[in-house]
């Protein structure tokens, strides 16, 4: 990778132009010199039309070209290298799924064509949702969430929808692991729910004693992520499911780390209610740098009825249609049908792996993992030493070098030293439970060539160190900039080209 | 074992693997989950397919769908995506990173972002923009909720009747939950009444309103009294605004409005059926602790070389969880980058050029549309790409006629009108081809 300094506004030249628009046919050289009606000068009266500069930059085609090529080069993804994410779950983005979802006639599809013009795309919809339901064991899926988080807040709508339908109306608390992803209790606080935290256990795993006192008649459901963001399966989740349904909740799976479970455990069998799965993570969808990717939400039958508007579903003759609003639907969470274009590549990723495959990748996931936990457990420290799913936590160097007044090298430093060999950073300082977490998660699309070649780079990386700290301080050495002053980044902010 | 090219594992890795780890088989990683969670059924899932198969199952679908000339709008605009554009976000070192958390590594992402930002701040004219949000709809909640944050002790967020009905629908959900009370502010002649705003504000606790730059019927409002009556209310005004739109009308910063919102999906983005698209938002300098998502700013790094940061985290969720005001940890990242790259390369000058010959299309599709005698004027009243008319010929069958004859518009409004669209992408020889189909009916 290297250093590139250019921002496009600053290779802009008056009069140069990167656009290539047809003629206007409706103009005055073909209209005897008479001004078309839609002109903009006469269409829009002067009070209601732009009069600032529009300083957008004026650029060649070819300017366009290599300036975004040049900073794709400052960018490291999946197909640079090894990703260990945690909680992330950044596996391999299969090239077929970019070729299907880009064919011509699926992408320039309007999304309020009538339901015969779009068989083909509802059809997708409907098998998606009858592929999922298998795999997770849940009953009905709306795809409408446009992401993870935006499906933890549509599942919450759906829980709440339920038990309001029901007149139980005093369910307004909702609760959450301290463990939890961060946008958990976010979205259960824009969804109007209080939240409670039930605390981790010794073992890392949910404290049932800790949960028994917070149920009662007041509490919406319980939000879960099974395997933990510890990797750790909650090997109570039948007693826990048992007594939150007892009290009368509802169990909310965040389908975040769902990979492991992919071929061995179904949500809906552990007694989930409602789930969301991350497309862009187990699906194998690309992240797109933050986005886009797609958060579905599964429920069990009994909440069918609650699902988001609109849906797609199959008449008796084979025929598919849109559903539109309903009184008991928990209404619309985005513009259309969310992210079409995300599940189609999910959808040919299932395809792919079929039932045969499935049965493979979350074991495949898990021994990776385990493998590297194993592996490094004698240079990191290993908080909790049980067999992991997905992934785990190291909670930073057992010899960090610290000694007389030099520091010892921080689990920050490790991850700014990994950049310079080749790795993308493991997830650090998440969960919070512990101070130096490192977050590992391996995912099954790499060769053990590479997972071997990540742990020799992290047992050199412990060894240097033990020797030299401030070497580690100083990381990255080999990437196109070396630490950022973020301090400064927020205090004097620059958020856009004029500013600086 | 598999042979399924996207798992690496062969059988000698397995068994070293297990061997490290010290249990003697796949299934022995398991041990810690309950014997009666284990799936033993069969998943109903179809056979794997190969390449090839896959290539042809989609083929197939797609040959369930009709190709047609879209001459409709109401939240997705049928405009031109240069080739540049998907060829270069296709890239995969920008296509399959994640949020740029290690910046030394995502400066690629970072500053493509930093550009969209700059750009959506000057296409709107407002201060400080965000990387961006799911879609225009779920980006007008969001700022509904800024609106509540921004006047503490407010209860009501009044929405204009004249707003696109989806925006209108997910805005509604998101209050019902969150228990924000929506009022509405009635429309006059096509067009957001200043005097029902005045009396929505005169009834008092209002928050914020949210009216459209460009509304359902495509009629460009004129906002003349609406900042000032908004803001001696303490209240702030959003405004919903058709991003393509804002190169040729009077900004939401122009008119002195507090928050811009939208989607960027008429900014080069493909149909694709809804979605992916992409939500804007941007703001006044006063309220940017309220302004929700991620935002990018620039730095220096050690070696005091420009560079850039994803900044102002300390409004988001993963510092604040439970006291967030917004729930969103992402942005649709690569569609940014689609809008980046598409107004790059159209400039000031491709801007106003799509604008016109867009406005030609749709004034001279709007007047032979009614020499027909098939249509009544319903408003008079600017527009640019979007107006309805009033169908003197039953809405079925004037939809149905069009679709047969492979064009898709005529959208009906819930008056009862039917609007129509026209992009830079419709020739004249395709909208005298609908005209004359419309007078055969």
């Amino acid at each position: 990778m290297k250093y590139y300094d250019k921002l496009i506004f600053e290779l802009s030249k008056k009069g140069r132009t990167g656009f290539s628009l047809p003629e206007n046919e409706f103009c005055a050289s073909r209209n005897g010199g008479v001004k078309p009606a839609g002109c903009l000068c006469k269409a829009l009266p002067d009070n209601l039309r732009r009069s600032s500069d529009l300083r957008l930059p004026e650029v060649g085609e070819v300017d366009v070209v290599r300036h975004y090529t040049n900073l794709s080069q400052m960018n490291f993804g999946v197909d640079t290298g090894f990703y260990p994410l945690g909680s992330c779950t950044m596996k391999y983005n299969p090239k077929i799924n970019e070729e299907v979802a880009s064919m011509p006639g699926l992408a320039a599809l309007h999304p309020l064509q009538p339901e015969s013009t779009v068989q083909g795309a509802l059809e997708v919809y409907y098998n998606m949702e009858k592929a999922l339901a298998a795999i997770t064991g849940m009953s009905g899926f709306t795809f409408n969430p446009c992401a993870g988080a935006h499906g933890e807040l549509t599942g919450l709508m759906i829980m709440r929808k339920y038990h309001l339908l029901r007149g139980d109306l005093k369910r307004n608390k909702v609760i959450v692991p301290d463990s939890a992803h961060g946008t958990n209790p976010a979205s259960a606080a824009v969804c109007g729910l209080d939240v409670v935290v039930v605390k981790s256990n010794a073992d890392g795993l949910v404290d049932v004693a800790d949960l028994k006192p917070l149920l009662g008649d007041d509490i919406a459901g319980i939000m879960m992520t099974n395997p933990n963001t510890l990797g750790l399966f909650e090997r109570e989740i039948g007693e826990i499911a048992k007594l939150v349904h007892e009290c009368g909740g509802l169990l909310y799976y965040d389908g975040a780390n769902m990979n492991p479970l992919l071929g061995v455990v179904r949500p809906g069998d552990m007694g989930f209610d409602i789930m969301h799965l991350n497309l862009h993570k187990t699906f194998s969808t690309p992240h797109g740098g933050g986005g886009p990717g797609a958060g579905p939400v599964g429920v069990a039958a009994r909440l069918e009825h609650c699902l988001p508007c609109p849906r797609v579903i199959r008449e008796e003759d084979g025929t598919f249609t849109v559903l539109h609003g309903s009184e008991e639907s928990a209404g619309y969470v985005s513009g259309f049908m969310g992210n079409f274009g995300i599940i189609l590549r999910a959808y040919a990723y299932i395809l792919s792996l079929g039932h045969q495959n499935l049965l493979l990748a979350g074991k495949y996931a898990t021994i990776s993992a385990n493998y590297i936990k194993e592996s490094l457990k004698d240079c990191y420290k290993l908080p909790i030493p049980s067999i992991c799913k997905h992934e785990f936590v190291f909670d930073g160097l057992i010899n960090d070098g610290a000694h007389d007044d030099v520091p010892g090298a921080t689990t920050l430093d490790v991850a700014k030293r990994l950049l310079d060999f080749g790795f993308h950073a493991p997830t650090i300082y998440f969960p919070l439970l512990f101070h130096q977490t490192i977050m590992i998660e391996p995912t099954e699309t790499e060769s053990k060539e590479t997972i071997d070649s990540f742990i020799e780079v992290m047992r050199k990386i412990a060894a240097e160190a033990a020797e030299d700290p401030m070497l580690l301080k100083a990381a990255p050495h080999n990437a196109p900039i070396s630490r950022p002053d973020e301090t400064r980044a927020a205090r004097q902010p620059i958020l856009k080209y004029w500013d600086a | 074992m598999s042979t399924f090219s996207y798992f690496p594992h062969t059988e000698d890795d397995i068994k070293e693997m297990l061997q490290r780890i010290g249990v003697s088989s796949l299934d022995d990683l398991y041990s810690d989950v309950p014997a009666e969670f284990i799936f033993k059924g069969q998943y109903d899932l179809p056979d794997a397919m190969s390449e090839q198969q896959i290539r042809e199952h989609f083929a197939a679908l797609d040959r369930r769908n009709t190709k047609l000339k879209i001459f409709a709008g109401a939240g997705a605009y049928d405009h031109y995506t240069p080739s540049v554009v998907p060829y270069l976000a296709a890239r995969s070192e920008f296509s399959t990173a994640y949020t740029p958390y290690q910046a030394e590594i995502s400066q690629g992402t970072l500053r493509y972002i930093f550009e969209y930002q700059s750009m959506i701040c000057e296409l709107t004219g407002m201060e400080i923009s965000n990387a961006s949000m799911y879609d225009g709809p779920t980006a007008a909640a969001e700022a509904m909720f800024m609106a509540m944050a921004c006047t503490k002790k407010k209860t009501r967020v009044l929405l204009s009747d004249t707003l696109l009905p989806n925006v209108r629908r997910v805005v509604e959900t998101y209050a019902g939950f969150h228990g924000v009370q929506l009022g509405s502010i009635a429309q006059k002649d096509g067009q957001t009444s200043l005097e029902s705003l005045k009396a929505e504000l005169a009834a008092g606790d209002v928050a914020g309103i949210i009216v459209p730059a460009v509304n359902r019927f495509g009629i460009v409002e004129d906002f003349t009294g609406f900042a000032e009556a908004v803001h001696e209310a303490k209240a702030i005004v959003v405004e919903y605004c058709d991003p393509s739109a804002l190169a040729v009308i009077r900004t939401p910063g122009e008119w002195g409005f507090d928050v811009a919102v939208g989607d960027g999906q008429s900014l080069g983005l493909p149909l694709n059926f809804g979605g992916p698209y992409v939500g804007f938002m941007a703001c006044s300098k006063e309220h940017v602790r309220k302004l929700p998502g991620r935002i990018v700013g620039q730095t220096e790094d050690a070696a005091g070389r420009r560079c850039f940061v994803l900044t102002l985290q300390a409004r988001e969720q993963h510092i604040r969880r439970e006291k967030a005001t917004s729930n969103i940890c992402s942005n649709e990242s690569l569609m940014a980058l689609y809008v980046t790259i598409y107004l790059s390369l159209m400039g000031p000058e491709g801007m106003r050029k799509v604008n016109s010959l867009s406005s030609c299309g749709a004034h001279y599709l709007h007047d032979e549309l009614l020499a027909t005698g098939k249509f009544e004027e319903v408003f008079d009243k600017p527009y640019i790409k979007e107006f309805v008319l009033r169908p003197l010929v039953p809405v079925e069958k004037l939809q149905q006629a069009l679709l047969d004859a492979g064009y898709f518009g005529a959208l009906a409004t819930e008056e009862g009108y039917v609007s129509f669209c026209v992009t830079e992408k419709r020739t004249k020889a395709e909208i005298d081809g609908l005209v004359a189909v419309v007078k055969g009916l």
